[in-house]
């Protein structure tokens, strides 16, 4: 995979012309200047964060204050670094712990210091063996600065799609099963031990790390102001360069999708990951941002999108989507054991022009059983693909349940496998 | 008074939805699907038999009128 390196100013979290390994910690400094450690204020830092309107950048999005005045509540906090990254179209957090681990690393020992946690724990899928590699590099360079008191440490865990979700990730750091916990109240802190746990994206760090030293103000001089500062995007799909750029919030998706080079006309785009939005081509001109995407019923997710080109079929790519989403799921809870398989072959059918207007039926049936039946939003994820799937390629359907599949149906996948970033530079 | 499904801890007995089919019914995989969770008076009893019976403790009731911050969250 390629880097695009086409953007200007809103580059702030992405460090180019890195040698291979990472920027020093030299070079880290003399780009973003020194640590605002050990004077750091808690209480002026997160008021800092609250008026940025940082919001998580792990997917689903939440203010990031209201997260850590949760855990402020707590006694003793440990902070998990969550850089697992099961989003099959998602590689920005690899390339961003990549390209600027120690930007990565300072958000976490400056959020640590700020709620007196004294643990901080880095969880990466233990299928890569270049981050943890780097990450153990890193964190040799900065011990001298840092604060004694304060441990971290890197932890290599089973990388399955759902293993990043933060229940699941709280319970394998815990050393218990990395299966998502079905949980009533969600603003009930996750523990590890006595200890709450705090888990945080690794771009919500990075960013984090920013504001700390150039305040709420300049944080949102960039993007839309209601989602304020950039985003990092995985780009795939019908495109000649995929690969992953930072752009401010607000930015036409036409226009995201234009830097990695469309291959064919646009006729939709996956937005927000597999568990995302199906966006009709002739509005990818929407902006990249909360309410132009709510419009759609999609959000920034992730920050995926993936191009699905003129001539591939819509239908195929999500019954691919479905059957991989079926195959992911802890087997847990019925509804997504047992609803997601059964939705992947109705799919599968139907791209297949195997069924008739009754199995379709059925499928929009299936569908309004399985969300939110799970412990997690895994299901739910699937459903809001499907359904907008439905939508979005009504045209296709129609023919395809007549029993006309469309040439594409037989077409290869836009979809790749796991995107490398971080380990083919 | 609200009856609630832990998704996670539901093997598909399927005895709760036999006791209150008011509230639940099965899906067709056998799992139990919350219809209506408020829980009436008049069905609290058998309710509360459904708590007792599955055998996998994956059914709970919880008060909606208290000020215990679990009730704020809707249930679907």
């Amino acid at each position: 995979m390629s880097t695009m390196e086409a953007l200007s100013q809103t580059e702030r979290l992405i460090e180019r012309g890195v040698e291979p390994g990472g920027p020093t910690l030299e070079a880290h400094l003399r780009r973003n200047g020194g640590l605002p450690l050990p004077s750091i204020d808690g209480g002026r830092l997160l008021a800092e964060i609250e008026r940025a309107g940082l919001t998580g950048r792990g997917g689903a999005g939440f203010p990031t204050f209201k997260k850590l005045h949760l855990a402020q509540s707590g006694v003793r906090t440990t902070l998990v670094v969550n850089v697992m990254e099961g989003e099959p179209a998602s590689a920005k957090d690899r390339f961003l712990v990549t390209k600027s681990p120690h930007l990565v690393v300072d958000g976490a020992e400056i959020l640590a210091s700020a709620l007196g946690a004294k643990k901080i724990v880095i969880c990466v899928p233990a299928n890569s063996a270049a981050l943890p590699q780097l990450l153990v590099r890193v964190l040799a360079e900065r011990a001298a600065q840092r604060s004694p008191t304060t441990t971290i440490e890197v932890k290599r865990l089973s990388g399955r799609y759902v293993s990043g979700e933060e229940s699941a990730l709280v319970s394998s750091v815990a050393g218990h099963v990395g299966v998502p916990k079905f949980r009533l109240d969600k603003s009930v802190p996750l523990t590890i031990g006595r200890d709450t746990a705090l888990v945080h994206n690794v771009e919500t760090l990075a960013n984090i790390a920013l504001i700390a030293r150039y305040g709420a103000d300049w944080f949102r001089s960039v993007g839309s102001p209601e989602a304020p500062g950039t985003r990092l995007i995985t780009v795939s799909g019908s495109v000649e360069r995929p690969g992953v750029v930072e752009i401010a919030t607000g930015t036409p998706i036409s226009a995201i999708l234009e830097l990695a080079g469309p291959t064919a006309p646009i006729q939709a785009v996956l937005v927000g990951g597999y568990g995302g939005t199906w966006l009709p081509g002739q509005h990818a001109g929407v902006a990249f941002a909360p309410t132009e995407l709510a419009a759609f019923g999609a959000s920034m997710g992730v920050g995926v999108l993936v191009a699905l080109g003129a001539g591939s079929c819509g239908i195929r790519e999500t019954a691919r989507i479905a059957s991989f989403m079926a195959s992911e799921s802890s087997g847990q809870c019925g509804p997504c054991l047992f609803g997601l398989p059964a939705i992947a072959e109705d799919l599968q059918a139907l791209a297949d022009a195997r069924i008739d207007r009754r199995i379709l039926d059925r499928l929009v049936h299936r569908l309004g059983m399985v969300d939110g039946r799970g412990a997690c939003r895994h299901p739910d994820g699937v459903v809001r693909l499907v359904r907008s799937a439905l939508v979005v390629f009504a045209t296709d359907i129609d023919s395809h349940v007549r029993g006309v599949a469309c040439a594409g149906s037989a077409r290869t996948s836009v979809l790749m496998g796991r995107l490398s970033i971080a380990d083919r530079r | 008074m609200r009856i609630i499904i832990n998704p996670a801890d539901c093997d598909g007995f399927g005895f709760c939805a036999q006791i209150v089919p008011e509230l639940l019914s099965l899906d067709e995989w056998g799992f139990p699907v919350v219809r209506e969770d408020e829980v009436p008076e008049s069905l609290v009893r058998a309710a509360r038999q459904a708590v007792h019976l599955c055998p996998r403790k994956a059914v709970s009731l919880l008060e909606s009128r208290n000020t215990d911050s679990r009730t704020r969250v809707t249930v679907r």
